[in-house]
């Protein structure tokens, strides 16, 4: 048994299977800076801290003559979306019910996806992480209402990436405002404004429902590592005769590297 | 193409760039190996000392050469960077370590969640960049 303690649950292996099949399906889907960012890991629960290679001078060293610095770490985070199944749910799936009512994993999926998203496009500062958008050395450059707009605001992100000598492909992080704008609308010429940025880019465009207006950011590599610790993985809590509790979990840190790499589209009301 | 290079086992034209391109690192860090083979041999089999030296220093360059090239292939080879994640600088008996991956598979045991990788009950999501 590991610290998942999934053994202790009153769930059958089948169960499970398809617990585990309903939250990876929804993960998959709402998940988007694992679709942008390079991932390290996973690196194992009990690895707790990011090495930094930089120091703190220490105060008053513990002899004379003696000096003392203090290694700088980035510590992992641990991230729970707990949820609640109903135990009639469970034991169904064992008599051939393929269609169990396990709404609560994927409401739990979508909130760990949402969790994580977070953290890696806007930060998370209370767990010592800075997001892309607040890291950015650029600029934000104002996007309004007018979808037509779009392709010319991207092409200036572009600009601003290779001026500052990031080469691409690109790639793009669509909040959920700007996903339903872009995708709705067609230039005069009846090309639709998607297809264009995706040119511009030469790189994917991603639905990101943690993304406040959009980040336009490079995929050459080596720019912003998200660190798995534990990935994402679901635990048991505790159960009573009604129902069984569980938690989806993972540890992570994210790391800007080149704060040139990314340049933020902000909605300017 | 240089012969090894150009044996290749299917016709050129219905091979994918990226299958000749790790090609071209598979039969490189052939060579290398091979080459660290031969220098093994014709040390143990040379009596002159400083020559021994000179073979013994230009064998551990292929091993960086070797190095390199097995990087490469890692980088290019997402099964093969999975297995070396699992295998390489383990501690304890290599045969024994299989039979413990085996066995996470078939989801026993407590997984390789202690030193390195992942607990059991990992969904397996980790990146989702395409390649």
């Amino acid at each position: 048994m590991n610290h998942l303690y999934r053994e202790l649950a009153p769930v059958s292996e089948r169960a499970w299977q398809q617990i585990d099949r309903e939250a990876e399906r929804v993960l998959r889907h709402f998940l988007a800076g694992r679709k942008l960012v390079d991932f390290s890991g996973p690196h194992g629960w009990d690895h707790g801290a990011l090495q930094l290679g930089r120091v703190d001078p220490a105060a008053d060293p513990p002899a004379d003559r003696v000096t003392a610095d203090v290694r700088r770490v980035q510590p992992l985070v641990e991230l729970r979306a707990p949820f609640e199944v109903a135990r009639v749910e469970i034991d169904s799936i064992d008599r051939g019910n393929d269609a169990p009512d396990l709404g609560p994993v994927g409401d739990a999926a979508r909130r760990a996806a949402l969790a994580e998203d977070r953290s890696v496009f806007h930060g998370y500062a209370a767990g010592g992480i800075e997001g892309i958008a607040q890291a950015t050395t650029h600029d934000r450059l104002p996007i309004s209402d007018d979808y037509n707009e779009y392709p010319g605001t991207v092409a200036r992100a572009v600009a601003l990436l290779q001026r500052a000598g990031i080469g691409g492909p690109y790639g793009i992080a669509l909040g959920p405002k700007c996903h339903t704008g872009v995708i709705e609308t067609t230039e005069r010429g009846g090309y639709p404004v998607l297809e264009h940025i995706r040119l511009i880019l030469g790189g994917p465009v991603v639905w990101a429902p943690g993304v406040d207006g959009a980040i336009v950011l490079s995929l050459r590599g080596g720019d912003f590592q998200l660190v798995s610790g534990q990935d994402l993985s679901i635990g048991y809590l505790d159960h009573d005769a009604e129902s069984v509790r569980m938690a989806l979990v993972e540890s992570l840190a994210f790391r800007v590297l080149e704060p040139d790499a990314a340049v933020w589209l902000a909605y300017t009301s | 193409m240089a012969a090894s290079s150009g044996a290749l086992h299917e016709p050129g034209d219905q091979l994918r760039a990226e299958t000749v391109e790790r090609h071209r690192a598979t039969v490189s860090l052939m060579e290398e190996l091979e080459a660290i083979d031969w220098y093994d041999q014709r040390i143990d089999a040379s009596s002159d000392e400083a020559l021994r030296r000179v073979l013994a220093h230009n064998r551990d360059e292929e091993k960086e050469h070797a190095a390199m090239a097995l990087e490469w292939l890692r980088r290019h080879d997402a099964a093969l960077d999975g297995f070396l994640g699992a295998y390489l600088f383990s501690d304890g008996g290599i045969a024994e370590r299989a039979e413990e991956l085996e066995g996470e598979e078939r989801g026993e045991g407590d997984g390789p969640g202690g030193a390195s990788g992942d607990a059991g009950g990992s969904l397996g999501i980790g990146s989702l960049r395409a390649r």
